[in-house]
């Protein structure tokens, strides 16, 4: 702000019921401008009228027109009649542009401020709401499979195809990193207590099982809920704002068989096989462990693997990889077929998908762990 | 009286008592309306009246609070699902953003609806859409994906896919917006043409003043203020003797 150069704003009575207000100096938008309120303690009961006069004003932008506006709309709440004459030209015309459309009063819904209780209360009765429509999605996706069965379900397979792509190879690497960090981290916990009873091998049976049956699963689910459960709520999400899903509405083609299904079943392949590889880099993670800290012998622990490893982990692993596939390409496509009409929204829908994904995911693994252990499996 | 058979009198397409609402929020309510048959059918109004609102009614894409839309006499929004798939089948939308699918290139859009409902071979298919994609001028841009067109190519590829089944009604939201004046010209010519030479009736929404001047045979002009139509008849009569609100849009204000 360059200074000797702000602004100023002087009163003075005119006559027995107006008020001329005097501006002066630079009114720019960085100079700290006043706010239209300046008024409220002279604008007593008497005065029935104001006025401008600006002829020691220098320089001006929006900043004295938003000042102009807050004193106009001030008087107007008063009903004190307002003068623009005495203001410049240019600022004449723009003020006059500018109150020329009434404010629309329409209420939108969801501005108001709530307390914390209130939004708590609040979130708790969406989220029931929310059951319906899962129920109903759930419903749809049935019918879609089953048409799917029949042969009748419309989809590209070149979309098939790029989500397998996407979900699966893709992921690979990071797949690698996070099942061998958790391999080690199993195999180091196990050593440690199975030290105490001279039984340090078993660390292969702890890793293999441990790896086949339910943290490989674990690992890979989480992994495509954050990176693919996402990606979908975010392209379905992006379709519901350029109303391409409107458009395959329209046209009479499912959307569900045409942009859920293949994401669905994508999944449903990919993460099983993504869990398999899992389980085996945990594998390797423990049996370098073993054999550089621990003095067991890869020879032996792979012996000691083959021995424990039985079809059935692998069986349990494997399901439990398609299950949570189905969630999270569920929760994906939920989140984004329920997506608003703003950017905004899309990013709440990837984020509601990877939380609800893992929600889910949860969710289901506990009730399979139960089950397959009332089982026998 | 939702399937009562088609005669003379019954009008090809009919708005009734029809109110739009969003929530608590009534867009526009009393609308009653007749589109006739191998019309160019013009909607107009200013920003933000709901003409958008009432496209998506009109197509199946909203449901109205009150009233419905007639197709031939058969009531679209109270019609059983089978129905309202038939009456959908013979419209072709073109929205005001384009709503291309935006994983296909532009030959794919317009050859999926194709693919869908015709059970044609592929070379007749392509052979189609290369057709429809000339005519609206976008000749070579067949592998081109949507995010690699302008927004007046666009608007003009969905107009390409809306036009795809050689639909009985075409629903058009905006197609000027965004066209320079010389392709929005051959666009008005092309809607005129698409209407005498396959007998397409067209509902469009539009603020091209020299458009719906110059192709509207009909019109309704929806108020903003009062959140209700306020004349219908030719654009022509309206800008000569209408109510002083349309003359005042139609003349950008000068009456
Ligand atoms: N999803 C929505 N939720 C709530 N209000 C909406 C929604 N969509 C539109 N509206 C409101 O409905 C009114 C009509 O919107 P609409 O999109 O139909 O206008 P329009 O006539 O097509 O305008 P334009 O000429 O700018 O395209 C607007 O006031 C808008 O604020
Ligand atoms: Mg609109």
């Amino acid at each position: 702000m360059p200074h000797g150069a702000t602004w100023q704003v002087d009163m003075r009575l005119a006559g027995e019921d107006g008020l001329e207000i005097i501006l002066g100096g630079r009114w720019c938008i960085d100079g700290n401008l006043p706010a239209g309120t300046v008024l409220l303690d002279a604008l007593n009961e008497r005065i029935r009228g104001i006025r401008f006069s600006s002829a020691a004003l220098a320089e001006w932008d929006s900043g004295l027109l938003t000042f102009v506006a807050g004193v106009v709309k001030l008087c107007g709440a008063r009903g004190v009649a307002v003068d623009a004459k005495g203001l410049p030209q240019g600022v004449q015309r723009l003020l006059a542009m500018a109150l020329a459309v009434p404010e629309q009063k329409v209420a939108l819904s969801s501005a108001t401020a709530q307390g914390l209780l209130a939004q708590v209360g609040r979130a708790t009765i969406e989220s029931f709401r929310g059951l319906p429509q899962m129920l109903q999605f759930l419903g749809e996706i049935t019918l879609s499979f089953t048409r799917l069965i029949v042969g009748r379900a419309h989809f590209r397979r070149g979309d098939l195809w790029r989500e397998i792509e996407q979900a699966g190879p893709r992921a690979l690497p990071i797949v690698f990193v996070i099942s061998f960090l958790v391999g080690l981290i199993l195999a180091y916990l196990g050593a440690d207590q199975l030290r105490m009873v001279g039984a340090q091998i078993y660390i292969a049976d702890l890793v293999a099982i441990g790896m086949v049956r339910e943290i490989g699963a674990l690992m890979t689910g989480i992994i495509v809920a954050g990176r693919t459960g996402a990606a979908f709520a975010a392209q379905l999400g992006t379709m519901q704002v350029n109303d391409e899903i409107d458009a395959f509405k329209t046209l009479g083609i499912s959307s569900i068989d045409f942009l859920v299904l293949p994401r669905m079943l994508a999944l449903m392949l990919m993460v099983p096989l993504l869990t398999l590889y899992a389980g085996f880099v945990g594998m390797l993670a423990g049996m370098v462990v073993s054999a550089t800290i621990f003095d067991i012998g890869v020879v032996e622990y792979y012996t000691e693997i083959l021995r424990a490893l039985e079809p059935k982990h692998f069986l349990v692993g494997l399901s439990k990889g398609t299950v949570y596939g189905a969630m999270i390409a569920f929760a994906g496509c939920l989140r984004g077929m329920q997506c608003g009409r703003s950017a905004e929204s899309v990013g709440q829908a990837a984020t509601s998908a990877v939380v609800t994904g893992i929600l889910l995911i949860t969710i289901t693994a506990s009730i399979m762990t139960i089950v397959y252990y009332r089982l026998g499996i | 009286m939702t399937n009562a058979p088609p005669n003379a009198d019954t009008p090809y397409i009919e708005v009734r008592d029809l109110a739009m609402a969003y929530g608590d929020f009534v867009v526009q309510h009393d609308l009653n309306f007749v589109v006739n048959k191998g019309d160019i059918f013009v909607v107009m109004g200013g920003n933000g009246c709901g003409k958008t609102t009432l496209m998506r009614a009109l197509v199946g894409l909203q449901q109205p609070a009150t009233g419905s839309v007639f197709y031939g006499g058969e009531d679209f929004w109270n019609a059983a699902p089978e129905a309202r798939q038939r009456l959908k089948r013979r419209l072709g939308i073109l929205f005001q953003g384009g709503a291309l699918w935006s994983s296909m290139t532009i030959a794919e859009n317009v050859a999926l609806p194709l693919s869908e409902y015709t059970g044609l071979a592929q070379a007749r298919i392509d052979e189609l859409v290369s057709f429809k994609l000339a005519l609206v001028g976008l000749a070579g841009f067949e592998e081109f994906y949507p995010a690699e067109l302008s927004g007046g190519m666009k608007k003009r590829a969905a107009l390409a896919r809306a036009m795809a089944l050689d639909p009985d009604i075409l629903v058009i939201d905006e197609p000027s917006s965004g066209l320079d004046p010389l392709t929005a010209r051959r666009l008005d010519e092309l809607i005129v043409e698409l209407r005498d030479g396959l007998g397409t009736t067209i509902v469009v929404v539009t603020h091209e003043l020299a458009s719906i001047l110059s192709i509207g045979d009909n019109s309704i002009y929806l108020d903003a203020e009062s959140h209700t139509m306020i004349a219908t008849g030719n654009p022509q009569d309206a800008l000569k003797s209408g109510d002083p609100r349309v003359r005042h849009f139609l003349t950008r204000g000068a009456t």
